[in-house]
């Protein structure tokens, strides 16, 4: 299988790299249009801030790129959130492929949301194989609410989109690659959609 | 529900673990990467990697540790010790690790919190605070492994590192470091509840009863233990179910 990790200066993609090697796949990194193109499955990682994500993604021109691909794509974190229309974070315009909204954590409770939460109303064949309540790591400080594309949900205190999916775009708002055997197991299913 | 967070804590000296760690089941209990396979195996929720070493030249051995951590073991963990400038986390996070923790480096240079927060995002600083009681001081913060008093009240330095950017607090009390009678509960309460982000609580842990301590009394939301864990004086999954029983939220 040809997977491509996109490769935008603005993520651990190492920890994405590392992951897949331990379930035996060796995937490209890479920043290139082509290459992106001729992938049969893309991850889209991303740690730090929108704003400056997006203007690498802009440099890259790959904001014209990404919502053009058919093929199954995942975004991981900020990722996921770049995915969606807009974020709060720096009044940020994103990609606009999913259409919900970012926004900031409105609690007492501490943020960023760090740590293991649940998981639960879980759907879509990401899931396949997991319990209701499996434990995630999460850090963020922004979300997204629950909307028609929710597949998995976590609550702080109110619930919020765990994961969402639109078309061939899935997106996890928890880390995968740093939660355990059941993140591996949701990597697993990815690679097999 | 998000869940109280035990992390052991690892010290390294030249790509090694240093305290004689006492393992039957792992061949090189001086190998970091078969020690942190362990416990995450164990139930440890993250990891922190303490770099002890002195020279430049023994440091690039700690990143190429970190890569070969990052390549072994799937839950986060944090990595510090001497990191003084962008470059050297910017040097961390690529070889893999989540966060890193900055000490002495902020107490000399403040904006370095905030450069590290533009450039990464806060979610991978952690200020770690060296912090000492003294009648005539109050809680002070200390600098250079805690040998240096210096001029900032804990909270007060808690809350400025908070607004410069910090993601995450990680407090040790020195009174109580190395002494296994808990938990410093009455600084670390303070801190939590001064500051918007998450402390984790360092130095004194003793008893399963002082973690439960620490996170209902002093609010804390995670705990941090080195050699109560090395020397398997306390293993995680007891210490786990103990917390459970006493309805802690905690990730079994």
């Amino acid at each position: 299988m040809n997977l491509v990790i996109v490769d935008y200066k603005a993520g651990n993609v190492q920890s994405v790299l590392f992951a897949l090697e331990r379930l035996g796949v060796q995937a490209t990194l890479s920043c290139e249009a082509e290459v992106i193109k001729g992938a049969d499955k893309v991850i889209f990682p991303g740690v730090g801030e929108a704003s400056s994500a997006m203007a690498q993604l802009r440099a890259r021109n790959l904001d014209k790129l990404l919502p053009s691909l058919e093929q199954p794509f995942f975004g991981v974190c900020l990722g996921m959130q770049l995915l969606c229309q807009h974020s709060e974070e720096n009044n940020t315009d994103t990609l606009g492929i999913i259409p919900e909204k970012v926004l900031r954590f409105k609690t007492d409770l501490k943020v960023p949301h760090m740590g293991w939460n649940q998981l639960h109303h879980l759907q879509t064949p990401l899931f396949e194989g997991l319990q209701e309540q499996e434990y995630a790591y999460f850090v963020h400080s922004y979300y997204v609410p629950l909307g028609e594309h929710t597949i998995a949900q976590a609550s702080y205190p109110e619930p919020f989109s765990a994961a969402l999916q639109y078309k061939n775009f899935y997106a996890a708002q928890f880390h995968p690659e740093k939660s355990g055997p059941a993140g591996s197991r949701i990597l697993q299913n990815f690679l097999a959609l | 529900m998000l869940t109280k967070r035990i992390v052991p804590c690892l010290d390294i000296k030249n790509g090694r673990c240093v305290k004689g760690i006492q393992f039957e089941n792992i061949r090189d209990a001086g190998d970091p990467v078969q020690l942190a396979a362990w416990y995450a195996e164990q139930g440890a929720d993250e990891l922190v990697f303490l770099d002890i070493t002195a020279t430049n030249e023994e440091r690039k051995t700690f990143a190429a540790l970190v890569r070969d951590i990052a390549r072994h073991i799937d839950i986060p963990f944090t990595v510090g010790g001497g990191i003084g400038a962008v470059a050297d986390v910017e040097l961390l996070l690529q070889a893999g690790a989540d966060k890193v923790s900055v000490n002495s480096s902020a107490i000399r240079h403040p904006q370095l919190v905030e450069e590290l927060a533009n450039r990464f995002g806060s979610q991978c600083v952690t200020v770690a605070i060296d912090t000492k009681y003294t009648e005539l001081t109050g809680w002070k913060v200390y600098s250079r492994a805690g040998t240096v008093e210096t001029e900032h009240a804990t909270i007060d330095w808690a809350k400025r590192v908070t607004e410069l950017g910090a993601g995450e607090i990680l407090l040790t009390s020195m009174n109580n470091d190395g002494t296994k009678a808990g938990f410093a509960l009455d600084i670390t309460g303070e801190v939590a509840r001064a500051v918007s982000v998450p402390v984790i609580a360092s130095g004194g842990a003793g008893t399963m009863q002082h973690f439960a301590d620490v996170f209902h009394q002093a609010s804390a939301d995670a705990a941090l233990a080195a050699s109560l864990f090395h020397f398997r004086e306390l293993e995680i999954p007891v210490l786990k179910g103990f917390l459970k029983e006493q309805g802690v939220d905690i990730r079994i």
